[in-house]
């Protein structure tokens, strides 16, 4: 296949980018959009020009490493599928492919398509676990779950942290990542002894971090590589408000 | 270089309380005056630094990747063993342990792996604590399936995910104790050497890989969590970026490397698509519980099958050969991983591959029987995220076409010698899960790679590293902090020597280019099938490649920023050293055993045959000098429990 490629390149977090074309040829149709991108860097190596910084890890859509905008959509036009898992075969021979980072104030750029999530870290940070500590639990099985229940919490514990909702969002929101955490703890007996703590603390890191709120367009739901929906979000605000309420006669500490 | 394993006396099940009563413990208050480094925060690095953090000790963690949540455990599909017994099935602490020591073909030490069986019960209870959302059945209890290796269902998993569900759980524990303050986290920072001074471990350097500026850490005890080094042989399951430099610069410190030639071929990974490849998927072992293996019969079919001119279903059941269930009736499908491979490397090399491939490497995972017998719902809710990512990867449904497979490099059982503390040879330098020797023997059964890490790091170093902290270290030495020291000074200079010197060599070829002909060189003569004149020639054209490498690398760029190829260039070097390493231990090692396949040591029925005489231990390499050949040392293992037997699976 021949492709032309449209790179966002940025030296680094101070300098400017600017998107750069390449053309490429010989790639095969099997490949993934990363071994394409790898085949590129090798050809820039030996033009003595330098490649391009892309994050990427498993190369097999679970540790939420890559993450590149490809033709405007987070991850590429393919639902459900990340960067990594996305193959050539799903593009035309002779099309333009422009790749860009993540794009969101509270996510900046570090080079080229490398971007900060730190952001996403501290939101975790605020509240996704379990205060427990090692040793000392009660036997797995002590505490029947209702299968429909560890289903759903399921559904959401299955987020990669990607951050491919903030991207999408015009908003910048990060609260389907957040509220795929809130969702999984506070619906699962184990989590739900602090829920109210939790979501209040989650939601105030987020806003502080400066990520928007939710306006309901439902973005981050479409390019979710992992089909996380906004059901979990209106838990999320079902929690936050409850939490909100008991919080008004001091009930959450 | 001496080995005292410090197994403790008693009979096997007392061995760890009456360890855990005879040493030393650290007073809590005085925990928070010790600085720990945890290097990498995978299933192992991650729980070990959060449940240090919780019981006070100051922590350091680090981890090359953006966050503690992307380590390579997270890719971990089929699920955790444990012997909670819960169906019912005849399961036992006794059993666990006796079918992980058979399964590693009798080469791993019966104690340590008695201790794995022992906590494994811990730790889904802490699991399921942390909010792990485990499979259940309607009645609201743990779902368990069967792996390969057991006839007992004692593996509990989160849909085709529990890497990444166990890993998000040690990840929750971690960010409780990042926010306590108890754990410092390193992201983006990879560990380049282990600074040794006086003979102990007493801190590390680092590469900030944003900002290219080398670090100075210095702590009282050093633990790396870091993974295997599969990627030696360029095409493995693991990720990208996974690399034996923090292993290897241990053992160019002078921790003992064991049994680097022990590697696990996976049986079931999507067959290599063409030279554009960067790595390999794995499918979960757990699909051989509803997958039936075939090749056909015959060349004839298989050629037609390739060509696009018969449909796999179209073959006649007369036709089609079942090989895993006609050599191992009693474990079919299941039989374990080594075995399985072999059968799969057997059939194809007799011509009867299925793949679109250069030598047509691969064979058939077949669900019709399955979908037929429970239908297409049941077989979709149990693997449905599986199915999907091999469309995505292949572009084929296997609902309707069956799935193809072949073997892969997955998983090392080598790694850094330990005592039964997970000490390595270094005093204050410890290694667990992949990174260590200790528990998987020759080969390791599914499922128990995640039940390791998180012993180790949960139910493990807490209690054994207090030994060496209160014993060693003292509390008058506690809180070392010092990094001005000649020790740390020699060290920082050998790394950025090293990132000079890559950055000058200015050739023509790129650092990938060395690590894809490292790799052709590892699975060509080290892989599935090993022989003296195949690993001798590895081990002349290893440093042959290695001097091309360092004077022909081209690495773009400066240190002083991101620099992706450097990072790479670092652990492509550190590969072609080690990859040398692990021929020479594959050649020494004259049996086969496990994973480790040696033509010469095969019975008639073409099944490797162990030689317990002169190979029950566990070779332990001891660097001697850039010039000079590794010694190798022994750990004689003694079987008190497990009787040395055939392992058959017949």
């Amino acid at each position: 296949m021949k492709l032309t490629l449209k790179v966002w390149r940025q030296k680094n977090s101070n300098s400017e980018g600017k998107l750069v074309a390449y053309d490429l040829d010989g790639i095969s149709p099997d490949s993934s959009f990363l071994e394409m991108l790898d085949i590129l860097n090798e050809t820039l190596i030996e033009r003595g020009e330098e490649p391009v910084a892309f994050d990427h890890d498993c190369r097999e859509g679970i540790c939420g490493m890559c993450s590149l905008v490809i033709n405007g959509i987070p991850h590429g036009h393919e639902r459900q599928t990340t960067v990594c898992q996305l193959h050539m075969r799903h593009f035309k021979d002779g099309q333009t492919v422009t790749i860009e980072p993540w794009r969101s104030k509270p996510l900046p750029v570090i080079k080229d398509l490398i971007v900060d999530r730190t952001a996403l870290e501290k939101i975790q940070q605020a509240g996704g676990f379990v205060s427990i500590s090692t040793g000392g639990v009660p036997d797995a099985n002590a505490t029947p779950i209702p299968k429909q229940v560890a289903d759903v919490a399921m559904d959401a514990a299955a987020c990669i942290g990607c951050g491919a909702c903030v991207a999408a969002c015009k908003n910048a929101s990060a609260m389907l990542f957040m509220s795929a955490k809130v969702s999984q703890l506070n619906r699962l007996p184990q989590g739900k002894v602090e829920k109210d703590r939790r979501v209040l603390a989650m939601v105030k890191t987020h806003d502080e971090l400066g990520f928007g709120n939710c306006t309901n367009f439902g973005e981050c739901q479409a390019v979710c590589p992992k089909g996380i929906t906004l059901d979990h979000i209106a838990k999320l605000n079902r929690d936050y408000a409850v939490a909100s309420f008991k919080n008004i006669f001091g009930g959450v500490k | 270089m001496k080995l005292n394993s410090k197994i403790p006396s008693g009979p096997i099940q007392d061995k760890w309380d009456n360890h855990k009563f005879s040493i030393k413990l650290v007073n809590p208050a005085n925990k928070r005056k010790y600085n720990i480094i945890v290097v990498g925060s995978g299933l192992a690095g991650g729980s070990a630094a959060a449940s240090l953090g919780e019981l006070g000790y100051n922590v350091k963690c680090f981890c090359y990747q953006d966050s503690p949540r992307r380590a390579h455990s997270i890719a971990a599909q089929g699920g955790i063993n444990a012997a909670k017994n819960y169906p019912n099935d005849g399961d036992s602490i006794y059993r666990l342990f006796y079918d992980t020591v058979k399964g590693g073909d009798f080469r791993a030490r019966e104690a340590n792996v008695y201790r794995l069986a022992q906590v494994s019960n811990n730790i889904i209870d802490q699991c399921v604590a942390q909010g792990v959302p485990f499979a259940r059945e309607y009645g609201g209890l743990l779902d368990n399936r069967s792996f390969g290796g057991a006839q007992v269902s004692r593996t509990f998993y989160a849909r085709g995910q529990t890497g990444q569900q166990l890993l998000l759980g040690a990840y929750s524990a971690l960010n409780r104790q990042i926010a306590a303050g108890t754990v410092q986290m390193y992201n983006r920072h990879e560990m380049l050497d282990l600074v040794v001074e006086d003979g102990r471990a007493v801190g590390i350097i680092v590469r900030d890989m944003v900002t290219g500026e080398v670090e100075r850490h210095a702590a009282d005890a050093v633990l790396l969590g870091t993974g295997g080094y599969a990627n030696a042989y360029f095409l493995s399951t693991n990720a990208a970026g996974c690399n034996v430099t923090a292993a290897y610069r241990a053992y160019l410190k002078g921790a003992g490397f064991a049994n680097p030639c022990y590697t696990q071929i996976h049986p079931t990974c999507i067959p290599v698509h063409g030279d554009q490849q960067s790595k390999l998927t794995l499918m979960s072992e757990s699909l051989r519980n509803d997958g039936r293996v075939w090749v056909p019969k015959s060349k004839t079919i298989s050629e037609k099958i390739i060509n696009g001119q018969m449909h796999p279903s179209e073959v006649a059941e007369e036709d089609r050969d079942y090989y895993l269930e006609r050599k191992y009736p009693s474990f079919g499908n299941l039989a374990p991983r080594d075995i399985s491979s072999r059968s799969a490397k057997e059939a194809c090399d007799d011509g009867r591959g299925i793949a679109h491939n250069a030598g047509h490497n691969g064979v058939f995972l077949d669900f019709a029987a399955s979908i037929d017998r429970l239908g297409q719902p049941k077989i979709e809710e149990r693997y449905g995220n599986l199915f999907e990512m091999y469309e995505r990867i292949t572009g084929e449904n296997a609902y309707k076409t069956p799935m193809q497979i072949y073997p892969a490099l997955h998983y090392t059982m080598g790694g850094l010698w330990v005592d039964y503390n997970l000490m390595t040879t270094i005093p204050g330098c410890y290694a667990l899960g992949e990174c260590n020797f200790s528990d998987h023997g020759a080969n390791r059964l599914g499922a128990s790679a995640l039940m390791q890490g998180l012993a180790d790091g949960y139910f493990v170093i807490p209690f054994t590293l207090a030994d060496y902290l209160a014993g060693t270290v003292g509390l008058a030495n506690a809180g070392r902090t010092a990094t001005d020291t000649e020790a740390f000074n020699e060290a920082e200079d050998a790394v950025k020597s090293k990132t000079n010197k890559l950055l000058s060599v200015n050739g023509k070829q790129t650092a990938r280019s060395f690590h894809k002909k490292l790799g052709q060189i590892m699975w060509e003569y080290a892989g599935m099938a090993r022989n003296e004149e195949g690993l001798k020639k590895a081990i002349e054209l290893i440093p042959q490649l290695r001097e091309e490498f360092w004077s022909d690398v081209r690495v773009p760029g400066e240190n002083g920023e991101l620099n992706q190829e450097l990072e790479r260039a670092g652990r492509v070097a550190d590969f072609l050293e080690f990859g040398e390493l692990l021929c020479r231990d594959a050649l020494d090692r004259k049996e086969s055993c496990g994973g480790h396949f040696r033509e010469e040591s095969q019975t008639e029925e073409g099944e490797a045959k162990r030689d317990d005489e002169n190979f029950c231990n566990a070779s332990v390499w001891e660097y001697k000098g850039p010039k000079e050949a590794p010694v190798k040392h022994t750990e004689e293992l003694t079987f008190e429990y497990c009787k040395l037997a055939v392992r058959s699976y017949k």
